[in-house]
């Protein structure tokens, strides 16, 4: 019994952090919101490189080999260094799906040349980033489907950075035979409640760095009781909201040992707890800001409009937690 | 990261089921801050310790089992699940063991570990004075040297189990003309001491829950004092934590109270249906208590790594307390008009007063966040 992370796993991670500082500092993000197709120049092949697109993909078949467990805290990097690629969509649904059916078009997606995005039931009618994309891994009748030469429009998210499309004709449908929709959608939703509470801890970074610079009756505002108080909420918020979405890795890694309904009812946990941590966060960070944070030009709002997005994004807290309602015999 | 329990901890939990379901009181002891139910609860400690499971986390030596972290938190989990009753030795063993351990002399340990464990000295809290709550360094207590023995004056109120209890430890003041945090001293108190007068003050819901103490000219011998003496201070915060996280409050106690409360909202909802909110409500109690579960495993494989328990244990006192307070107030909600009755079996109307008093005791939660926000956060104090 060890609930913790490997050393193994903890390099990992922080090297996918150095490389997300270095690659996607707050000019890049905000560089994603004006350009054409919305990414960070050099990100996607970094990545590649670095392994984290083929993570998920078994070492026979050119990948990691690595389980949910090793990936979880890379989304929460990502989410933490506002990365607005689709990479939770790529990495941890699509290429162990395209995976898990042996699909030709999995060579190109682990080595960073190509991007899968994908189109769950859980996920709504937008697609990330799918006017980008190579392909789309979708569910339909049951099962997952790799879209080619989908017909779509743009629709504007408040997260600039966030490009959604909506699908009109979904074109050719390839089924994913073997690739299992089940999983791919519990990755989803886990993998944007890791996201959530990496920009949960950026909005408290950034609202702990400020309130102890920004002046007013001779002090700096966070000597206040108040100011104080809020962001200990938040702090609190990710301290009990991380160990559940680890937690529910751990399930999807292990379906040896938890069956579909155990791993859907931990996943949602996760997402729940997850998303109520990033919606606090960002009604305290904005609040301990005041105007400045108020404003276009001040790279609050990055994350702030990525935290209302992912926490709605893949079943709020209030969908989940009718899931975990269901799963204790109660709604 | 690796779930499976190994076959020593299994054998363990197995153990302490099987001696749990035939030991367990067949009806619920009376409430422990009674006359009655103190002395019950004292017996129920005697059965524990004869069975070598009233202190499983300490040394064998004192009546311990040498159990790890681990096999500690799957006690408390099978303890709590089990319906046991509740534990009049927890404020020596959560809060004063620890600094017995790290502090008391040779002579110290040996005299009050077994005895503590036995539940022969049940103890109780004597820090908090009428003027000094959550400003503790403000207390007023003098204890002045004469000879081999300290000499008290002054009062100590809100002591727990104060009414009935044994042995009291207290933070005195040994140097009046020290400042505040200096000056102060960590002495163990007989309640049986000349000089001493405790009178009960009621709790919330009526029982004896605590005591004022008083001293007069009341006689404690010098070799009560724990740690040095003017550095009762440091003594005493170096195992705040103890009281705050994981000693006082496992993960267990919330798990199966989450629990029976999962189990009224599916009574209440095949008797009469249960609403979105209500059900909304279960559930957010029962995910907290999950997620201190989870966050208590973290938290100990860290410290099984070598780390220390410092302010972070403010962060699992807020989070216990309040949730403790929602799991018994979404109870008394499911009950509707039995709710607010006294003798309602089902006792939860007892739990959500006691769990009142969680944000309050052991450092109120506002000084916590405050603790949370400059320890923790690194917010600015000035």
């Amino acid at each position: 019994m060890r609930f913790a992370f490997t050393q193994e796993q903890d390099m990992f991670r922080d090297a996918v952090r150095d490389l997300l500082a270095d690659l996607c500092p707050p000019e890049a993000v905000r560089a994603s919101w004006e350009n054409a197709d919305g990414r960070v120049p050099g990100l996607w092949s970094a990545l590649g490189e670095m392994g984290v697109l083929a993570a998920m993909v078994p070492e026979a078949d050119g990948g990691l080999g690595m389980t949910d467990v090793d990936v979880v805290r890379l989304l929460e990097e990502a989410g933490y260094a506002g990365v607005p690629e689709p990479l939770m969509e790529h990495a941890t649904v699509a290429v162990p799906a395209l995976a898990q059916a042996g699909s030709p078009l999995l060579a190109a997606a682990i080595a960073g040349e190509s991007t899968v995005t994908i189109h769950l039931g859980i996920g709504g009618r937008f697609v990330l980033a799918g006017g980008q994309a190579d392909a789309i891994v979708a569910e339909r009748n049951g099962g997952l489907v790799v879209l080619d030469g989908a017909k779509m429009h743009g629709v504007e998210s408040v997260d600039q950075s966030r490009r959604l499309f909506e699908i009109d004709e979904a074109g050719l449908e390839q089924p994913l035979v073997g690739a299992d929709l089940e999983l791919a959608s519990d990755r989803a939703v886990l993998g944007t409640a890791a996201q959530c509470i990496g920009v949960a801890r950026r909005l408290l970074d950034a609202t702990v760095d400020y309130v102890g610079q920004r002046q007013q009756f001779g002090s700096p505002v966070g000597v206040n009781q108040s100011i104080k108080h809020h962001l200990a909420n938040v702090r609190m918020g990710i301290e009990f909201a991380a160990p559940l979405v680890y937690r529910a890795a751990y399930s999807l890694a292990r379906p040896d040992q938890h069956d579909a309904s155990t791993r859907r009812r931990d996943v949602s946990m996760a997402k729940m707890q997850a998303s109520d941590a990033v919606d606090r966060a960002c009604r305290a960070a904005l609040q301990c800001h005041g105007a400045i944070g108020y404003t276009f030009e001040y790279d609050l709002q990055l994350w702030l409009k990525r935290g209302w997005a992912l926490s709605a994004a893949y079943g709020d807290a209030g969908h989940h937690r009718t899931e975990v309602g269901a799963a204790l015999g109660l709604c | 990261m690796d779930l499976d329990l190994s076959q020593r901890h299994v054998a363990f939990r197995d153990e302490l089921r099987t001696w749990l379901a035939e030991n367990n009181p067949d009806e619920a002891l009376p409430s422990m801050d009674t006359a009655e139910g103190f002395e019950l609860h004292r017996e129920w400690e005697k059965k524990l310790f004869a069975a070598g499971w009233s202190v499983p986390g300490w040394p064998e030596a004192y009546g311990g089992r040498d159990c790890d972290l681990i096999e500690w938190l799957i006690y408390e989990e099978e303890y709590w699940l089990s319906g046991a009753p509740n534990r009049v030795s927890a404020n020596g063993v959560s809060l004063l063991a620890p600094t017995i351990f790290n502090f008391g002399t040779q002579e110290q340990q040996d005299h009050f570990l077994p005895r503590m464990a036995s539940g022969e000295h049940i103890w109780a809290q004597g820090w908090s004075e009428p003027e000094a709550g959550s400003d503790l360094a403000g207390l007023k207590t003098k204890a002045i040297l004469d000879g081999d023995h300290y000499v008290l004056n002054g009062q100590k109120t809100w002591c727990t189990r104060g009414a009935y209890a044994d042995w009291i430890f207290c933070i005195v003041r040994t140097d009046p003309e020290a400042e505040r945090h200096r000056g102060l001293t960590y002495l163990l108190v007989p309640t049986d001491a000349e000089g001493m007068e405790r009178r009960p003050i009621s709790r919330l819901d009526g029982d004896p829950a605590f005591a004022e103490v008083f001293f007069d000219d009341c006689r404690v011998s010098a070799d009560n004092v724990l740690g040095e003496p003017g550095q009762g201070w440091a003594v005493a915060m170096a195992t705040a934590g103890s009281e705050r996280g994981l000693n006082l409050r496992s993960p267990g106690r919330f798990l199966a109270a989450a629990q029976r409360l999962t189990e009224l909202a599916r009574e209440v909802k095949a008797a009469s249906g249960l609403d979105q909110r209500r059900c909304d409500e279960v559930v957010d109690a029962w995910v907290r208590a999950q997620a201190y579960r989870w966050q208590t495993y973290l938290t100990a494989a860290s410290l099984m790594d070598g780390a220390e328990m410092g302010s972070e244990a403010s962060l699992m006192k807020v989070f216990w307390s309040e949730m403790d307070v929602e799991i018994h107030a979404t109870a008394l909600r499911l009950l509707g008009d039995r709710g607010e009755l006294m003798d309602d079996p089902t006792s939860w109307l007892d739990g959500y007063i006691f769990s009142l008093s969680g944000p309050i005791y052991a450092g109120t939660n506002e000084i916590q966040r405050n603790i949370i926000a400059e320890r923790v956060l690194g917010l600015p104090r000035k």
